[in-house]
């Protein structure tokens, strides 16, 4: 094993988590209202989330996500509705009196502390005694792999280091809630998806109730039991992963969660003909009439024989992705639409190709 | 010499001194600088009869024997200090919070308050007397007329180096996050400020404060144009009969203000290391 291995094996620690003494509540977010002048950060939001639950709120910039959550950390007075945790109203508490932990999306450790005052200081502010604060912090650092670490400052870590050290100063005072504001937006890829697995497996061993903020889909769905897509202060829906992705209860989930190809077709009743194939309406009931239809790639077969069945389009780009390609053809009409297939077909831009769709339900706007 | 070591290192721009313009430069300055100090050093160890060197100005000010004649010189420097703990305390007691809740609270105000600060360093001093000697009428009636009461004037005087020296601090520090991470905590505001942000806003707040100080051991026309009896104007009373003993005093202070920049431009590297 070279150095670098060891080293990445001591980083990230593969046992299970202690418990640290955990009691997970119930959080609950009752049609709550944020007002920044004309503007409406969050228009009634309501949200429950299950002891023990890890629930992402997902969605782009400016949709609320984040107000939602600094809300709930009693760091944004609302202006309306409640907030519960573990059935206490605590919309007038102040953020030091809410038991929660939190992980900012910015890097936080108190620059003139070391990492193990850092993660005492919850412990001071509660009056735990020297001896169990030492205790408590050199398990909680433990928990994610930095045990050996306590004695740096926060400047002579990287920035993956830096947020699990926030995280376990976070835990270590056991709150009822953790919170996590976008704590990976600021690592490069592969230790963000490294701290996210790691911070899903503590929060399971630990089964402490968290919400994280996110606007990264991919991270929301591999994390969370339940994600709650926002857009402009309301909640558009909330399900599993799996529920959002099969069946987004909105065109905005459709478009937001993984990648739609919109494709113009006409809906009668219930039912939507577009681009020779039929589909079933997801969601509400529309009225009649022209509409764009949400097509997921992977719904979408690719045929590279340039006769046959299917709908004759052309291939305008392929793109490598690892374990699949995506390729993007022209219909005939001028639509563009994406198809997702294996990596052993190797389509070139101009070949002349057929589409087939596979009919799953799909997602409509009206047409403009 | 390989392209690139040539590349490697700092990067200099084409308008920017070699580094015997930059020895040129600094010597000059410090010739500037030394002639007229090295000038008041050698008048202070003149006998003033005889022209011969000695050191007798020196002793006499500090004999036991002279206390009584030195009397005002030493309660006007006892004054100066005074002026300078109340006016430090200012600064921290009004003008460190502000900034701080204008920062965390109310960013629009920034300019604002900006603008205000800078404002003394616009106004000529004796404008500013004329300004403050009606105000002065009216604390007189409430705080008396001991010398400390300058120490007001003396706050407002300070605020634009104090504000620099701070706001400087305060823009590399990440104020906000460490101390909602600090509430989030547990930490009540008080402790969010005492242990969170003055450990990482040391740098700034002593660098006002030394500044602070520099100033008000420096200052005269406001003290003589409200009849005040502080360092510099009891120099000038006493260089009307005691010349060398002005001369050393003037040597003293600039030495003490000296002293003090050096102390600021130490912070500013130790401060480096928590911040970097």
């Amino acid at each position: 094993m070279t150095d670098t291995q060891a080293l990445r094996t001591a980083a990230w620690p593969t046992e299970p988590a202690a418990s640290l003494g955990i009691t997970p509540a119930t959080v609950e977010l009752d049609a709550v209202v944020k007002q920044y002048g004309a503007h409406r950060a969050l228009d009634g939001i309501s949200l429950q989330l299950e002891p023990g639950e890890f629930v992402a709120l997902l969605g782009p910039s400016g949709c609320g996500k984040t107000t939602a959550l600094r809300a709930l950390a009693g760091l944004e007075a609302v202006d309306g509705g409640s907030i519960r945790i573990d059935g206490d109203d605590v919309s007038g508490l102040p953020t030091n009196k809410r038991d929660i932990g939190m992980v900012f999306q910015a890097y936080s450790l108190f620059p003139h502390m070391t990492v193990l005052e850092n993660v005492e200081f919850g412990l001071r502010m509660r009056k735990v005694a020297a001896a169990e604060r030492r205790e408590r912090a050199q398990e909680a650092l433990d928990l994610v792999g930095l045990g050996e670490r306590g004695e740096r400052f926060a400047h002579q870590l990287s920035g993956g280091q830096q947020q699990r050290v926030a995280l376990a100063r976070a835990l270590v005072t056991r709150p009822r809630v953790l919170l996590l504001d976008e704590p990976l937006s600021a690592l490069d890829a592969k230790v963000r998806v490294q701290l996210r697995e790691q911070i899903r497996r503590i929060q399971t061993d630990l089964g402490i109730t968290t919400l994280f903020v996110t606007h990264d889909q991919e991270e929301a769905l591999a994390v969370a039991d339940r994600v709650a897509v926002m857009r402009e202060g309301r909640i558009e829906q909330i399900g599993t992963p799996e529920e959002l992705y099969v069946t987004p209860a909105t065109p905005f989930v459709a478009d937001f969660v993984g990648l739609s190809n919109r494709i113009p077709g006409v809906l009668t009743a219930g039912t939507i003909a577009a681009a020779g194939a039929t589909f079933a309406l997801l969601g509400d009931a529309q009225p009649d009439g022209p509409v764009l239809a949400y097509v997921r790639p992977e719904d979408v077969v690719l045929d590279v024989a340039p006769k046959g069945k299917g709908l004759a389009a052309t291939v305008v780009a392929s793109s490598f992705l690892g374990s699949l390609r995506r390729t993007t053809v022209r219909l005939d009409d001028g639509v563009l639409v994406a198809v997702q297939h294996e990596v052993a077909v190797q389509p070139n831009p101009g070949d002349a190709v057929r589409i087939g769709f596979r009919g799953n339900p799909v997602s409509a706007v009206p047409a403009p | 010499m390989s392209r690139a070591s040539k590349l490697a290192g700092p990067v200099r721009l084409g308008l920017a001194p070699g580094n015997v313009t930059r020895w040129i430069i600094l010597g000059v300055v410090a010739i500037v600088f030394a002639i007229p100090l090295l000038s008041l050093l050698e008048f202070s160890l003149r006998d003033g009869f005889t022209g011969d060197y000695t050191v007798i100005h020196w002793t006499g000010l500090f004999d036991p024997e002279n206390a009584r004649p030195y009397r005002q010189l030493f309660q006007a420097i006892g004054n100066s200090f005074v002026l300078a703990a109340v006016a430090v305390g200012i600064v921290l007691v009004v003008l460190l919070p502000t900034m701080l809740l204008v920062h965390m609270s109310f960013p629009k105000l920034r300019r604002v308050l900006e603008f205000i600060c800078i404002i003394p360093i616009t106004v000529p001093a004796i404008v500013l007397v004329v300004g403050l000697a009606p105000v002065y009428s009216v604390v007189v009636r409430i705080f008396g007329s001991g010398t400390w009461t300058l120490a007001f004037a003396y706050g407002i005087l300070v605020l634009p180096y104090a504000y620099r020296a701070i706001q400087s601090n305060l823009d590399g520090v990440p104020v906000v996050t460490l101390s909602e991470a600090a509430r989030s905590l547990g930490a009540s505001w008080p402790v969010v400020v005492w242990r969170v942000l003055l450990p990482n806003l040391r740098r700034g707040v002593l660098a006002a404060a030394f500044i602070t100080v520099a100033v008000v051991l420096g200052e005269f026309t406001l003290a003589s144009l409200l009849n005040r009896r502080n360092l510099q104007t009891a120099i000038l009373q006493v260089s009307q009969s005691d010349p060398w003993v002005a001369a050393i005093l003037a040597l003293l202070a600039l030495a003490f203000a000296f002293v003090l920049l050096l102390v600021i431009g130490r912070l500013g590297t130790v401060g480096n290391r928590s911040t970097s």
